[in-house]
């Protein structure tokens, strides 16, 4: 455990909770992967406020090291893939996170956040789902990678 | 109006994640491998962030319209169908294997890393593909 940071997690999760309440002010669940594929494919008619809150959610990233937060904490490559090993890792990753929040209707943030928050049953089951499915996995790639 | 709340909500949440440290893979692994080197922050950040929710959302929701808008725009169905379980499962395998879901990835664009670029355009085919090959029959 000498990685844990009990403390600037829960502010950050404090954050996100006030940014979630605030999307709600307005009348939207702040479900990424919603708001986002709302986005896709393009249309010339497309909501302003989609694009607004992603390009938000870039700059408020890029506020953080800004303001004095320590980024170097940052770790992509968990399992230590080698280069090309880790490019199709993240490949294959990306297909199944983009293909399986939308036909689950919500990732992290929409169910586990957002869903968990209204008591939703239908999001308590699909953050549970998606919890124990990735732990296995991780298990998984941790014996047969052996990292 | 809502235009601006959105920027505001979209800024607050990037920061927060890379504050709650959700935007580092290696937490992301080190939280799911709950039979290794066990990491619980993000039980914090989840326990936070839905400590929020669960009481602003209840207060919000007794109103007839949102603050900043005409309607809510929330789910109302309450059923358990297979697509959520399929779709949830997948989400889980990927988010397993990239250490990403789609909230840090995009906000990590910030950092300039060829690698997250691949992740992210990876996860928008993923959605399309999903959208073309298995539409929701609503």
């Amino acid at each position: 455990m000498e990685n844990f940071t009990p403390f600037l997690s829960l502010a950050g999760g404090l954050i996100l909770g006030i940014s979630a309440t605030l999307m709600l002010a307005g009348g939207r669940i702040a479900g990424i992967s919603g708001i986002l594929g709302g986005l896709i494919p393009p249309t010339l008619d497309f909501a302003r406020w989609r694009i607004l809150f992603i390009l938000g959610l870039i700059g408020g990233a890029a506020l953080f090291p800004v303001l004095g937060g320590d980024i170097s904490f940052i770790n992509i490559n968990p399992y230590n893939f080698s280069d090309d090993v880790h490019y199709a890792a993240l490949i294959v990753a990306g297909l199944l996170v983009g293909a399986g929040t939308n036909i689950g209707a919500g990732c992290t943030s929409g169910h586990g956040v957002c869903g968990i928050g209204r008591l939703s049953v239908r999001s308590l089951v699909a953050t549970m789902t998606f919890m124990v499915v990735a732990a296995l996995v991780v298990f998984i790639i941790r014996m047969v990678t052996g990292s | 109006m809502f235009n601006i709340i959105a920027t505001l909500a979209g800024v607050l949440f990037g920061y927060g994640l890379a504050l709650s440290g959700m935007v580092s893979p290696g937490k992301v692994v080190g939280f799911l491998d709950i039979t290794g080197n066990w990491d619980p922050s993000l039980a914090f950040v989840m326990g936070g962030a839905v400590g929020v929710t669960f009481i602003a959302f209840r207060l919000l929701l007794k109103r007839p319209h949102p603050i900043f808008g005409d309607k809510f725009h929330v789910p109302t169905r309450q059923d358990i169908d297979s697509r959520l379980i399929i779709g949830a499962a997948l989400f889980g395998i990927g988010w397993a294997v990239g250490g990403l879901c789609p909230g840090p990835a995009i906000s990590s664009l910030a950092y300039a890393e060829p690698k997250i670029l691949t992740f992210v355009l990876s996860m928008v085919v993923g959605i399309f593909g999903a959208k073309i090959l298995f539409p929701a029959s609503r």
